[in-house]
């Protein structure tokens, strides 16, 4: 996973899938794990997205998630938007099936 | 075809309570991830970008109607109602729960399936012709000698922990639609100077990041010997093969260190020393039990005409551009091969829903004596249909949106599921398939392109065959910007070459600008009824390129 | 470490000597394969039991005239991942008859314990914790086998034939 974390990145937020189904899941300011990119933490700076991706951690020992790593959003409005493509097609679903994934409960 | 006996099932059901308990060790936290990810890829399971996957191996793409009714209701029960079939002639479950996946090969074992060695460091599920038993010019129907390999490699001991993936392909005769020149060992039964089946074997062929054409370096092996040599091509393989680097670990990468002579020299030195010893391998009895499996079916004599076929030619249009692509004559007079285009326009290339499935189960049933071949090019085939029966089935295809005429035309493309799903993947394939394929809807102007196999890629590991595409497109990702990269000229077949590459890459907007533009230039330069790769032979890649590049 | 030998627990009764080491002067040792070609003469003068290990992708072939005064081979597995030794220790058994200890060191999981011992692999180093029952387990999970190796069960092919006889 370590391929798709942007250590220059400066806005952060953690991800991680789920040990029992997989499903995409975002680590929240209060410590436990969203399907929602709109609950998750953001963090800003080397030093910050460090300490938010070392928070996570005790998740994996716990077996509740698996890998969690950070990626770079950018935060507009409030709103959380992530930066690669591939992190929007994580948050979404697949774009060439709309009513799968997390896009099929929004719709 | 191929039917369980005690011993077979014992060991399925054997390894799915030791898989249960592997799932099971894993919830409970007695083993950490990376101590599982080794033991559930064993077994197929892999994550994905949005969930888990199980890969379920269809065995030389061979399935019963029975088997497809249970794929259909793994789709339903357990996943989002659809399966996704491979390149490797197998289905892929995108959705599956964790918890789930022990449940889910319980049912598959009812019905003699399971998800063993369909990922891992170990020999994969044997691919073979799709059109195997029903071909004519066929030396021996392949499934034999793929169901014997089957069984020597599930569980080989020695051989579970290879350098990296080991994929095997078996044809029955020298028209290649298997691909075989494209895997690490490929092998073609030809006839032994007894006159009896024997084996050509190529060695170190494959596509990824170094795509390789195979050598062939036993010629005519006796089917006696053929276990002890591929044991021999194995050890040599286990024993030399790279380790240090994933990108260098294929056989191919040793084939080519080596040189084909000098590998072939230790396999040859491997193989005496092998014989040698004398192991009983496969005692004769068993390869007559295995080929009682593949007898023909209970074909009916009818004549070659078929009036019902002919009265429906000159009523329905469409179906008789169906009959043009996609039924293939058959070794049985009266009957025909039928295949069922996984392509639609508008659809996911290679995607059944689990209602399809159950139509087309249904239909082998009636029309096909209960066989379906998955074809590594991700479409179905019904191999024994009276050309009688062709239009009743063509219908029911249709109304399932299964009919469509393009096999191996302009929108028929080899697609891995790339950045839509795939962990792996640098960029997405399926939409591009799917814009290329609205492009060139027009039934007309895809029966006037003729023959054109494009296969797209969402990175460079080329599960999308780019590399073997007579067009072949590859995603890139430049600073998180998707661009697709064109090569021309390869092909899987007996004939292999490799696809070079065009130019610099296209944009996802230009990319099927791009192919217009190739398949211009192509009927430009046709000459007669050549398909695109023979114009492509004849004229090389400075015409397309020069059109390609020309405004650029 | 832990060692099952023969599918009990055992001492170890041998001594690992690095390359650079003095030789202890009683006791079993196990030496490199370099170390024994250098001192074949000197070791063979020694009235102790000798081993030797075999590093992955080293093949018996270099040891295969002195198999006779070997009481043990060590087949190494620097990583589970690393399926060498299962090919190392089948030429041993099966390609050259050698009848004393073959055993595994190194990074191995409790899933590849039954593979090793198919391939003549007699004993087990394990990580400490390890059960016998786990390793029993582990070693009953899948009865049955296609494939002839030198561990002399019958192959559900040999199974067939005698059933159908």
């Amino acid at each position: 996973m370590a391929q798709h974390t942007n250590k220059r990145a400066t806005t952060q937020a953690v991800t991680a899938n789920r040990l029992t189904d997989g499903d995409v899941v975002y680590f929240t300011a209060a410590g436990d794990w969203s399907l929602w990119l709109k609950d998750s933490q953001v963090a800003d700076g080397k030093e910050d997205c460090a300490k938010l991706l070392a928070s996570a951690q005790p998740a994996v020992s716990a077996q509740l998630v698996i890998d969690p790593y950070l990626f770079e959003v950018t935060v507009n409005e409030g709103e959380i938007i992530p930066a690669s493509v591939r992190e929007k097609i994580r948050m979404a679903g697949p774009t060439i099936r709309l009513d799968l994934g997390k896009q099929a409960a929004n719709a | 075809m191929y039917r369980y006996d005690e011993f077979d099932h014992k060991l399925v059901q054997e390894r799915v309570t030791q898989f249960r308990s592997q799932v099971a060790r894993r919830l409970a936290g007695e083993l950490t991830e990376d101590q599982f990810k080794p033991l559930r890829l064993m077994n197929g399971v892999y994550l994905q970008l949005h969930a888990y996957m199980l890969r379920v191996a269809v065995p030389y793409g061979t399935l019963s109607g029975p088997q497809m009714h249970m794929l259909a209701h793994i789709a339903r029960k357990y996943d989002k109602g659809y399966g996704h079939f491979t390149t490797r002639q197998n289905i892929q479950y995108n959705w599956p729960s964790l918890e789930d996946i022990p449940a889910i090969l319980d049912d598959l074992a009812t019905v003699e399936m399971h998800a063993i060695q369909t990922s891992g460091n170990c020999i994969r599920n044997v691919t073979s012709d799709q059109y195997a038993g029903a071909a004519a010019d066929e030396i021996e129907d392949p499934r034999i000698w793929s169901e014997i390999i089957r069984q020597w490699s599930t569980f080989h001991p020695e051989f579970t922990f290879l350098p990296r993936k080991f994929k095997f392909a078996v044809t029955g005769m020298h028209t290649d639609r298997a691909a075989i020149r494209f895997h690490d060992i490929g092998i073609e039964v030809v006839k032994g100077t007894d006159g009896k089946p024997a084996f050509d074997v190529y060695v170190g062929g494959g596509q990824g990041r170094t795509p390789m054409i195979a050598h062939l370096i036993g010629k005519a092996v006796p089917a006696g010997d053929l276990i002890a040599y591929l044991e021999a091509i194995m050890r040599v393989y286990n024993m030399n093969g790279r380790r240090d680097n994933l990108y260098k670990a294929r056989i191919k990468i040793l084939v080519h260190s080596l040189g084909a002579e000098e590998m072939k020299r230790q396999v040859e030195e491997e193989f005496a020393l092998v014989t040698e010893q004398g192991i009983p391998f496969l005692p004769a009895a068993e390869i007559e039990r295995i080929r009682a499996y593949f007898q023909a079916p209970a074909y009916e004599t009818l004549p070659d005409t078929s009036d019902a076929l002919d009265a429906a030619l000159a009523e329905n249009r469409r179906f008789g551009d169906w009959v043009k692509t996609n039924v293939a004559p058959h070794k049985v007079t009266g009957y025909a091969i039928a295949n069922i285009s996984l392509k639609p326009v508008g659809g996911i290339a290679g995607d059944a829903s689990a209602d399809q499935m159950d139509l087309i189960a249904d239909l082998t049933t009636k029309f096909s004596f209960d066989e379906i071949r998955v074809t590594h090019e991700q479409n179905l085939t019904l191999p024994f249909v009276r050309k009688d029966d062709l239009y009743p089935l063509w219908q029911a295809l249709e109304a399932a949106g299964l009919g469509d005429p393009n096999l191996a035309l302009i929108t028929d493309h080899i697609v891995c599921p790339g950045l839509d799903y795939c962990a792996l993947a640098n960029a997405r394939s399926i939409p591009i398939s799917q814009k290329i394929a609205e492009r060139f809807a027009d039934l007309d102007r895809q029966h006037d392109i003729g023959e054109l196999k494009i296969k797209i890629s969402g990175c460079i590991n080329a599960c999308g065959h780019h590399h073997v595409g007579h067009i072949g497109i590859l995603g890139v990702d430049k600073k998180g910007t998707e661009f697709y990269q064109v090569s021309l000229g390869g092909s899987a077949d007996e004939t292999s070459s490799l696809a070079e590459i065009v130019g610099p890459a296209f944009t996802e907007d230009e990319i099927v600008d791009a192919v217009e533009t190739i398949v211009e230039t192509y009927l430009d330069a046709r000459e007669n009824d050549e398909r695109f790769i023979d114009t492509y032979r004849r004229i090389g890649k400075a015409p397309f390129k020069e059109k390609l590049y020309a405004t650029h | 470490m832990p060692l099952i030998k023969n599918g009990s627990f055992a001492d170890d009764e041998w001594v690992s000597v690095g390359d650079e080491d003095d030789l202890p002067s009683e006791g079993g040792v196990i030496v490199s394969l370099t170390r024994w070609l250098a001192e074949r003469d000197t070791l063979l003068g020694r009235n102790t039991p000798l081993g030797v290990t075999l590093a992955a992708g080293e093949v018996p072939d270099a040891i295969v005239t002195d198999l006779d005064r070997l009481q043990l081979v060590a087949v190494q597995f620097p990583i589970y991942k690393d399926g060498r030794g299962y090919s190392s220790a089948r030429l041993l058994r099966e390609r050259h008859g050698y009848e004393g200890e073959i055993r595994a060191t190194g990074e191995i999981l409790y899933d590849q314990w039954f593979a090793m011992a198919r391939c003549g692999i007699d004993a087990f180093e394990v990580a400490e914790g390890t059960t016998l029952a786990a390793f029993d387990a582990a070693m009953n999970e899948l009865s049955l086998v296609y494939q002839r190796t030198g561990d002399g069960r019958p192959t559900v092919m040999e199974l067939r034939h005698k059933s159908s006889d």
